[in-house]
């Protein structure tokens, strides 16, 4: 099965960083917003990422909604992103996307 | 400052509707008191944030153990899939965050003067409580189950030091093959949904390789259960024949038991002999938090959806398997998701700053039934008015389907258990 990394090639994640408006920054120096946290039980703190579950810290912005978009419609393979994405706006996963975005 | 510095980008950052507090409000506030009772899921993660969020406040935990052995994966121990050890965190990650550790029993609130009386006399002043207490057993709810049963029929339900689950754990091991193991199962609302299959899965498990002709006698105080269609396929698929599941409208309710005998009754009067047994008694909000005057008739502690703060008293903000939460389960995963709302609230009100805005309060349970093979639910909500909401048109639980349709489906869920597990428990005591 394809890992949602795999949609992030280390290249372009890191011309995205350099290009984000913001300088990536150390985790614990920013404070996640509120819809944020409750990543923490399956991806980690910060979502650095655990085990089986992808790391979701530097996650490319344009990346993060695309690939939430396809979890929302079935398609893309999914063990229980199908069932979470189907229960945030898409204020709240932009929120998301540039949140994560600039955790390093 | 540091302080500042980390306070406006934080700030800076959260969601929409915060004002910048004046500087001379923000140095008032340096010596703010948040005290948290209950080094648990909600409590744990309560104090871990607070440090992170809000560094300028001064966070004391009191937990009278100096370590925490987590009811999830203590099913895992009844398996043998897992040792005490491996679900046993220390609170000395919580101590490095600057977290103030008091390792003694809270035994009253004192709600009018702020305080909080530990069992050693002292008293502890706060400005704000986040009081995280667990669940309370309801001795003798169930005729003959009070305290010295639990030594025959254990509960393993309160993890403590863990001796519950280990007796539960030696008595499986001793019990003769062809023997039957019974479960006594309560009504809602109780800790854990999911927990008492989870567990009869795992109970299972052992007794498929070690005593594969026992028996297991579940006996339920209701008509459906969590997860209930993938349970039952599992039960179906990897145990045949071993697991009877009694519902209440099949007589199902234990109403009380014998521990010399080695009985359980049933409402209709039916008595099961059993060899081993585990009452999962009915429960209410720990007993702090009903002498406190907390609770309702429920037993349980209505709180104030947006905030987690006591209906029925000021300044204490009531988070974890203590609180109506329904329809949110009472879970490790609410509690730790809904202890950052409370603290970001409670400091928030500090502070003189409205209540931060809505915001989604998030559940994933699994439950491993065997080997290479989990299942779980997954629930989002948000605070209503006066009660909390589920999310339509999202979460649920696993598809259903035959294991040769769904082996890689059960891995996957069975490997994000063990990570849930693992990122979890970083988020409440590292």
């Amino acid at each position: 099965m394809t890992l949602p990394t795999s949609v992030l090639p280390g290249a372009a994640l890191a011309l995205v960083l350099s290009m984000a408006p913001h300088s990536p920054v150390r985790a614990e120096a920013l404070t996640p917003p509120p819809i944020a946290l409750s990543c923490a039980g399956c991806h980690g703190p910060n979502g650095a990422g655990e085990g089986s579950v992808p790391r979701i810290a530097g996650y490319d912005r344009q990346a993060f909604v695309q690939t939430w978009a396809a979890f929302r419609a079935n398609e893309r393979p999914a063990t229980i992103m199908n069932r979470v994405a189907r229960g945030f706006t898409d204020a709240e996963v932009a929120q998301l996307a540039d949140y994560f975005a600039t955790v390093r | 400052m540091t302080t500042l510095t980390r306070r406006t980008f934080g700030l800076a950052t959260t969601a929409a509707g915060l004002a910048l507090a004046a500087p001379s409000v923000l140095h008032a506030q340096t010596t703010a008191r948040l005290v948290v009772v209950g080094g648990g899921f909600g409590g744990a993660s309560a104090a871990r944030y607070a440090r992170i969020a809000f560094p300028r406040i001064d966070v004391t935990l009191i937990e009278p153990k100096t370590s925490f052995v987590t009811c999830p994966y203590g099913n895992l121990l009844l398996a043998g899939e897992r040792t005490l050890p491996q679900i046993t965190h220390s609170y000395d990650g919580l101590q490095a965050r600057g977290v103030r550790l008091v390792h003694d029993w809270a035994e009253t609130i004192d709600a009018s003067a702020k305080t909080v009386r530990l069992r050693n006399g002292q008293t502890i002043p706060y400005d704000k409580l986040i009081l995280s207490p667990g669940i309370a057993i309801r001795w003798n709810a169930i005729e003959g189950y009070g305290e010295a049963a639990a030594e025959a029929f254990p509960h393993a339900w309160i993890p403590g030091t863990g001796a519950q689950t280990a007796l539960l754990r030696r008595q499986l091991e001793a019990l003769p093959d062809g023997g039957v193991v019974g479960f006594a199962i309560p009504p809602n609302p109780f800790r854990c949904p999911p927990g008492p299959y989870e567990r009869i899965s795992m109970v299972a498990s052992y007794l498929k390789a070690h005593k594969p002709r026992a028996k297991i006698l579940a006996l339920d105080a209701k008509d459906a259960f969590s997860k209930q269609g993938l349970f039952q396929d599992a039960w179906n698929e990897l145990y045949p024949g071993m697991i009877e599941w009694v519902p209440l409208n099949k007589d199902g309710k234990v109403t009380k038991v014998d521990v010399q005998e080695k009985v359980f009754e049933t409402e209709l009067g039916t008595r099961h002999k059993i060899d081993v047994g585990n009452v999962i008694p009915p429960q209410s909000a720990a007993q702090i938090a009903i002498d406190a005057g907390l609770t309702n008739d429920t037993g349980w502690v209505p709180v104030n959806p947006l905030t987690f703060e006591a209906t029925r008293a000021r300044d204490i903000h009531v988070i974890g398997d203590a609180n109506i939460g329904q329809p949110m389960p009472k879970s490790g995963y609410i509690a730790n998701s809904t202890s950052k709302v409370a603290v970001a609230a409670a400091v928030a009100a500090l502070e003189g700053r409205p209540a931060p805005a809505p915001t989604v309060y998030f559940n994933t349970c699994y439950s491993h039934v065997g080997p290479e093979y989990g299942i779980s639910v997954v629930g989002i909500f948000r605070p209503g008015e006066t009660a909390f909401v589920e999310t339509a048109n999202a979460g649920g639980v696993s598809p259903r389907g035959p294991l040769a349709q769904q082996r890689e489906q059960r891995r996957l869920e069975a490997l994000h258990a063990d990570a849930w597990y693992g990122a979890i428990t970083k988020d409440a005591f590292s």
